[in-house]
């Protein structure tokens, strides 16, 4: 393995595990914001329990959250600093921006709120947990601008083999981030809304302050199953976008090599390796592939020979075609567990409709698992998206090849890449197991905090 | 170029505000199980910090992220040249972020005294390897034409950039218990004098030898004015622990941390990072920094947001102001009027 397979290897397996905590951090403070809005509200105790109760469970996972970013934001530097030497004046910025708007928002209002039981008035702690909330979706808002700058560069120019930011407001209205932002957005509600209903039908099916529960089951599953829908029809509309930008990351998702119009999707197929060019598609739906690539119902879509062909042409010899073998298959495990996902959500839409909710043991049993899909969602997303980029580092400017830091060698990156696996091994099992505990265990008393005075230090050992 | 020193001005500040600020989380990390004879102890000192520390770690993060945006060339050098100190330094803030959140999670002593020797050793390794690399700015790396690091790990430390290192440590220690003794109460108080007794001193002979060597780093014979008030901070520091004068202790170690980091951006302007192959091959503000466009939409951002920050987080310390735990009994005699009482060891959720 040469040091960029190793440093590609290394950016994969940190952000995959950073991005299982982030959405959670977004959906989960989120639904707790709407649960403490709802304790202020209402100022009924079991508002107050259920936020703390899911306010831990968020603590949980933003601790591993926060720190896993600190590796995003320097393996630019570390592992790629010919990349960050050629974009850091365009791509910096986001960067830069996502620290001082997001960052110091998210980190400081989340102290805020975790000690300020007590301290601050209902109203302003209220406040505090809608700012964390505020960081969060202003940090991916910033991250996925940059990110989208390296799926379709815009607003700046080359000057002296550098990219120079020409125009900051462009990067805000690039379409794949519009639309790539309000799918991460909506993916990150879809995981936070099922992480909720896994638990509550833990405690639904344990009867275990089954009538608190099943207010967080309701809650989970009335914004869970609109944001599945919205999330995947904006998936789909970011394939239209992409399809304009980048032919290659969609004509690799259908293994499509040659040129088709109208062209069929496939539900599965066998063989399609890397250079297999004939695999046996099964079950073809005609017309689908046009429809999700293009909106029309006769749509042409480009072949991977042709796009390589006229790519060569381009930018000179050589393979542009990304892996085929994960690009067809990462939009299908992310496209058809997002399918189950929203079909399940129905389901318990049903249920609830027909308040037979706690009365459905194998929903509630599908739904407890339905914890992992999420994660599953996520991750099949992020390899469409980033392996469909390949093999270029910045779409169109810049080869992954060619970003790699050189002066940095192989043993140097595969000790660093045993290190983090070995550490986010481990605090994978610690995170789980804490995050097991915490939501198996039962809703704590809590007595109502009055306001402006401190409360009896049992506070912590009762809810922590 | 005027903005690019801006920003490197900005850099300096951002990093000079996290070590003041996370210096002494760091302090605390390290010595709470020195000050803290058993749990509860030990989880007082950590919750004198816990509002804190996270939005304090942000400063590193915006340090680096500005480095990126403002000097993509500084950024990449020195991280691709840092690289085994900087993994080992993520593995430490990993480790000590978790600590915080998870070390009170489960009622087990195995539990607790596992990711209180974690946060321990953390905040040890972190602050000495970030410090290390500071000084490997100024000391000076093995830099070639096109400002790639052509050196092994083994050019990374030097014994400047060591005794760099170990004077960010000592001011950690004597900062974070200045910090412990003005913020609880209780025998976890007496003991944060005590030590700020004892590292006093020390952090004061070393601060007077970091400024003293980096004088004969850059030449020249008198040090700045900033380099000078690091010695007096670090000299008065010593003076006001033995009194135990804990606001103004703990004001002294603010000045002297600040006043030291600074010393290294200060020596190195207008470098940035020095080359040991060639001074020609220095990296410098001008040909390391960002577009004037790049850094004025930067800079318009940072003038809206940064003010902004600083009033939130200014606001934080003034909520967490109140001094936690301790009984009236165990008050130190000559502050029993002046403390106030804080509210019994509560945090939150």
């Amino acid at each position: 393995m040469s040091t960029l397979d190793v440093a590609r290897l290394q950016f994969a397996m940190t952000s995959i595990y950073h991005f299982f905590f982030v959405p959670v951090t977004i959906g989960l403070s989120l639904l707790t914001a709407l649960l403490h809005t709802a304790w202020y509200r209402r100022r009924d105790e079991d508002y107050l329990r259920l936020t703390r109760f899911f306010g831990t469970l968020l603590v949980i996972n933003i601790a591993v959250g926060v720190v896993t970013g600190l590796v995003q934001e320097f393996q630019f530097g570390m592992d790629w600093s010919s990349y960050s030497r050629f974009v850091g004046d365009v791509f910096g910025a986001p960067l830069a921006v996502e620290g001082l708007a997001a960052f110091f928002l998210e980190s400081t209002f989340l102290g805020l709120w975790l000690f300020g039981w007590g301290r601050l008035s209902p109203r302003v702690h209220l406040f505090t947990i809608w700012m964390v909330v505020l960081g969060a979706v202003l940090s991916a808002a910033f991250i996925m601008a940059a990110n989208s700058w390296m799926q379709h560069p815009v607003g700046y120019q080359l000057v002296n083999g550098r990219a120079q930011l020409t125009n900051f407001w462009q990067l805000l209205v690039n379409p794949v981030f519009l639309w790539g932002y309000t799918h991460v957005l909506l993916a990150a509600l879809v995981t936070g809304c099922v992480l909720m209903l896994s638990v509550s039908a833990w405690h639904l099916l344990r009867k275990s302050d089954a009538d608190v529960f099943a207010r967080t089951a309701r809650l989970s599953l009335v914004i869970l199953v609109p944001a599945a829908l919205l999330a995947m029809f904006v998936g789909s509309e970011l394939g239209v976008i992409e399809d304009r930008y980048q032919p290659m990351k969609i004509a690799a998702s259908e293994a499509q090599w040659e040129t088709c119009q109208p062209c069929s999707f496939s539900v599965f197929q066998i063989g399609g390796g890397n250079r297999d060019e004939t695999p046996i598609k099964i079950i073809q739906v005609p017309h689908l592939l046009s429809l999700l690539a293009t909106n029309s119902w006769n749509g042409q879509v480009q072949g991977l020979n042709d796009v390589n062909a006229q790519y060569q042409q381009q930018y000179g010899a050589g393979d542009y075609v990304p892996n085929v073998f994960i690009q067809y298959w990462s939009m299908r495990v992310m496209a058809y567990t997002a399918g189950l996902l929203f079909l399940l959500g129905l389901w318990g839409g049903w249920l609830l409709w027909r308040r037979r909710l706690d009365q459905s043991p194998w929903f509630l049993r599908l739904a407890i698992w339905a914890v992992v899909a999420p994660l599953l969602i996520n991750t099949a997303g992020w390899m469409l998206t980033e392996n469909g980029r390949q093999p270029w580092i910045v779409q169109g400017l810049m080869r992954t090849s060619n970003g790699v830091s050189a002066s940095v060698n192989t043993a140097t990156v595969v000790t660093s890449v045993l290190v983090f696996f070995l550490l986010y091994a481990v605090l994978a099992v610690v995170a789980w197991g804490l995050m097991v505990r915490y939501a198996r265990r039962g809703l704590e008393p809590v007595e109502p905090v009055p306001s402006g005075v401190a409360p009896e230090s049992r506070v912590r050992a009762m809810t922590y | 170029m005027g903005l690019s020193i801006f920003w490197f001005v900005l850099v300096a500040l951002f990093w000079t505000g996290f070590f003041v600020l996370e210096g002494f989380d760091f302090g605390v990390g390290m010595l709470h199980t020195v000050v803290g004879r058993n749990d509860e102890e030990r989880q007082l000192a950590l919750d004198s910090i816990g509002p804190l520390w996270d939005g304090n770690e942000v400063w590193l993060i915006v340090a680096g992220a500005s480095m990126f945006a403002a000097f993509p060339g500084w950024y990449a050098t020195m991280f691709s040249a840092l690289y085994l100190p900087l993994v080992l330094i993520l593995v430490a803030l990993i480790l000590r972020g978790v600590s915080f959140e998870y070390r009170d999670k489960r009622d087990s002593s195995r539990w607790r005294q596992t990711w209180s020797t974690l946060m321990t050793v953390s905040s040890l390794v972190a602050p000495l390897l970030i410090g290390v690399g500071l000084g490997d700015l100024l000391h000076g790396l093995p830099i070639d034409s096109q400002q790639e690091f052509t050196g092994t790990p083994l050019d990374l430390v030097s014994p400047y950039s060591l005794f760099v290192g170990v004077t960010i440590v000592a001011l950690c220690v004597v900062h974070g218990a200045t910090f412990l003794a003005l913020k609880v109460d209780g025998p976890v108080r007496a003991r944060a004098h005590t030590i700020a007794r004892a590292s006093g001193p020390v952090a004061a002979l070393a601060v007077l030898g970091y400024v003293i060597w980096t004088q004969t780093l850059i030449g020249g014979v008198l040090p700045g004015l900033v380099p000078i008030l690091a010695i007096l901070a670090a000299l008065s520091t010593a003076l006001l622990v033995q009194r135990r004068l804990e606001g103004w202790a703990f004001a002294s170690t603010t000045v002297a941390m600040a006043a030291s980091v600074s010393t290294i951006f200060l020596s190195l302007y207008p470098r940035v990072m020095v080359s040991s192959t060639n001074p020609a091959y220095d990296l410098t503000i001008q040909n390391t920094s960002s577009s004037s466009y790049a850094l004025t939409v930067m800079t318009i951002f940072a003038a809206v947001l940064f003010p902004l920050v600083l009033v939130y987080q200014g606001w934080t310390y003034y909520v967490f102001r109140r001094r936690l735990g301790g009984t009236a009994a165990s008050k130190l005699p000559e502050q029993a009027g002046a403390s106030r009482r804080g509210p019994s060891p509560v945090a939150g959720l």
